[in-house]
């Protein structure tokens, strides 16, 4: 199960980055994919869709939150959890 | 010729209080005007906190017809207008009539209204609303409405720029008084989105706190939004003077400008323009302003444009002003928040009372201003600026001085 949750969140994230989903690394960051605040905002509301979990994201502390943006992998992985605890 | 433009009278009610003086009360005692929200199905939403006014009955100032075509928004505007003509003692002669006008504000319109109705269609199934649902919702209602209670016949409209759009209002009703074009204007602007469907959208951004609005303090987390109106009364100077009317300040600079790059995402440059520009046309040096009411919205991207556009323009000066946002009081009021806000750059000119930033608790080094944490601050203040950027990238700012 984990895998395909790596690879709809993985869709969602080159969806908002207009790439491929080959071209999304894990080890990337948002930054260096080219999603701007926006695309990230749009990309949290996609992901609760797609997995119908809460994400506790505040664009104005987006460190702070329980939910880690810092790469492709740390999303992957926070979102994991989600689902698990769901 | 151009014409001199003073401000004779002033009326509001927001979450501090329920008329300009009440208001004016709650920003020098630093009262905090952001409570617990109450309205249907609020449990639904992951921001229940706003600037709600409360204790506010609407029997208890409008008749039973008054109340079926006035949204919240028009009946704030309509209290506020009220105020500020009274206060400002102007009798409108038939022949000043039609030389008078009024230029209102706001973002959201009748959203209540528009709100309700469609619950009562979507989730309620009805096939039948109120024949009064049209008039009610409709953005220039409130401007009509003013209009229509003092029988002013000259140019009259509304705004519609999201957070800047009391500021632009008020910067059209000063162009047109300077220019000749009408003598008195009421203007200003009202807002009322506080409902199920208004904040739900507002969540969607992800730039809401849930606990406190906190400008310019390093552990912000985002905006609360408010609710209310403010009206002023916007008069040509030689007509004020004339009548020995109460000058409470005078109206000297305007300019807007557009970042051309972002529908959300602050501009600094933008910013600075809109400074620079409100500066020159009002004839200011730099060390002229003693105050500026910041946009102040509480939002990381916000907080930091805001303070660099103002450093930029003010350079040395910069660390003599003071700026305060008074958003963290009363919530921001959206399209009705620059009028609210006029009233405390009014108040430091009148009084040298500068309002204050409350819920700061942590000073931030890109806010490296006099923020006026908490508690308000005394100073004598000849000039003032209040700040407005919007989404849709869109800044108006305006520039008071004492009354001459």
């Amino acid at each position: 199960m984990s895998d395909s949750v790596k690879l709809r969140v993985i869709a969602i994230i080159a969806e908002q980055a207009m790439l491929d989903v080959a071209e999304v690394s894990e080890s990337a960051t948002l930054e260096e994919l080219g999603v701007d605040s926006l695309g990230l905002v749009e990309a949290v509301f996609a992901i609760e869709e797609e997995f119908d979990v809460q994400i506790p994201f505040n664009a104005n502390e987006p460190g702070d939150s329980d939910f880690d943006i810092s790469s492709v992998k740390s999303i992957v992985i926070a979102v994991e959890k989600l689902v698990a605890e769901a | 010729m151009v014409k001199r433009v003073v401000i004779t009278g002033q009326g509001a009610i927001s979450a501090l209080g329920h008329s300009a003086d009440a208001t004016l009360n709650g920003m020098r005692e630093g009262k905090l005007g952001i409570s617990k929200l109450e309205f249907r199905d609020v449990e639904r939403l992951s921001i229940q906190i706003g600037g709600q006014i409360k204790n506010f009955d609407a029997e208890h100032h409008f008749t039973r017809q008054q109340i079926l075509l006035f949204d919240r928004f028009t009946q704030f505007a309509v209290l506020a207008a009220q105020e500020a003509v009274h206060q400002s003692g102007i009798v409108f002669t038939s022949e000043l009539l039609e030389k008078s006008g009024v230029i209102l504000g706001t973002s959201g319109g009748g959203l209540q209204t528009q709100d309700e109705n469609f619950r009562l269609v979507y989730e309620e199934g009805k096939n039948r609303v109120h024949p009064f649902v049209v008039p009610r919702l409709m953005n220039n209602a409130a401007a009509s409405h003013v209009s229509m209670i003092h029988n002013l016949t000259g140019p009259t409209f509304t705004v519609a720029t999201a957070c800047a759009s009391s500021n632009h209002a008020m910067g059209q009703a000063f162009h047109m008084i300077r220019a000749g074009m009408t003598e008195v204007m009421l203007t200003g602007g009202s807002e009322s989105m506080l409902c199920f469907g208004g904040i739900k959208a507002w969540e969607g951004l992800r730039v809401m706190s849930k606990d406190a609005c906190r400008p310019f303090s390093a552990d912000r987390n985002g905006m609360v939004q408010g609710e209310g109106a403010a009206v002023f009364v916007f008069e040509e100077f030689e007509r004020a003077k004339a009548r020995g009317a109460n000058i409470l300040a005078e109206v000297v600079g305007f300019a807007m400008s557009s970042d051309a790059s972002d529908i959300v995402m602050p501009n600094k440059d933008g910013a600075k323009r809109a400074i620079a520009g409100a500066l020159r046309d009002g004839g200011l040096n730099l060390d002229d302003i003693g105050y500026i009411n910041a946009h102040g919205t509480g939002t990381t991207a916000n907080d930091k444009t805001e303070c660099q556009a103002v450093n930029e323009v003010f350079g040395d000066h910069a660390k003599n002003l003071r700026m305060s946002s008074t958003k963290s009081m009363h919530g921001h009021l959206i399209g009705g928040t620059g009028a609210v806000e006029l009233l405390a750059c009014i108040m430091a000119l009148r009084e040298g009372v500068i309002a204050p930033t409350v819920s700061h608790r942590k000073e931030d080094p890109n806010c490296n201003l006099n923020v006026v944490p908490n508690v308000a601050q005394e100073a004598k203040i000849n000039a003032t600026l209040s700040n407005a950027f919007a989404f849709g990238g869109l800044n108006a700012v305006i520039a008071l001085r004492s009354a001459p």
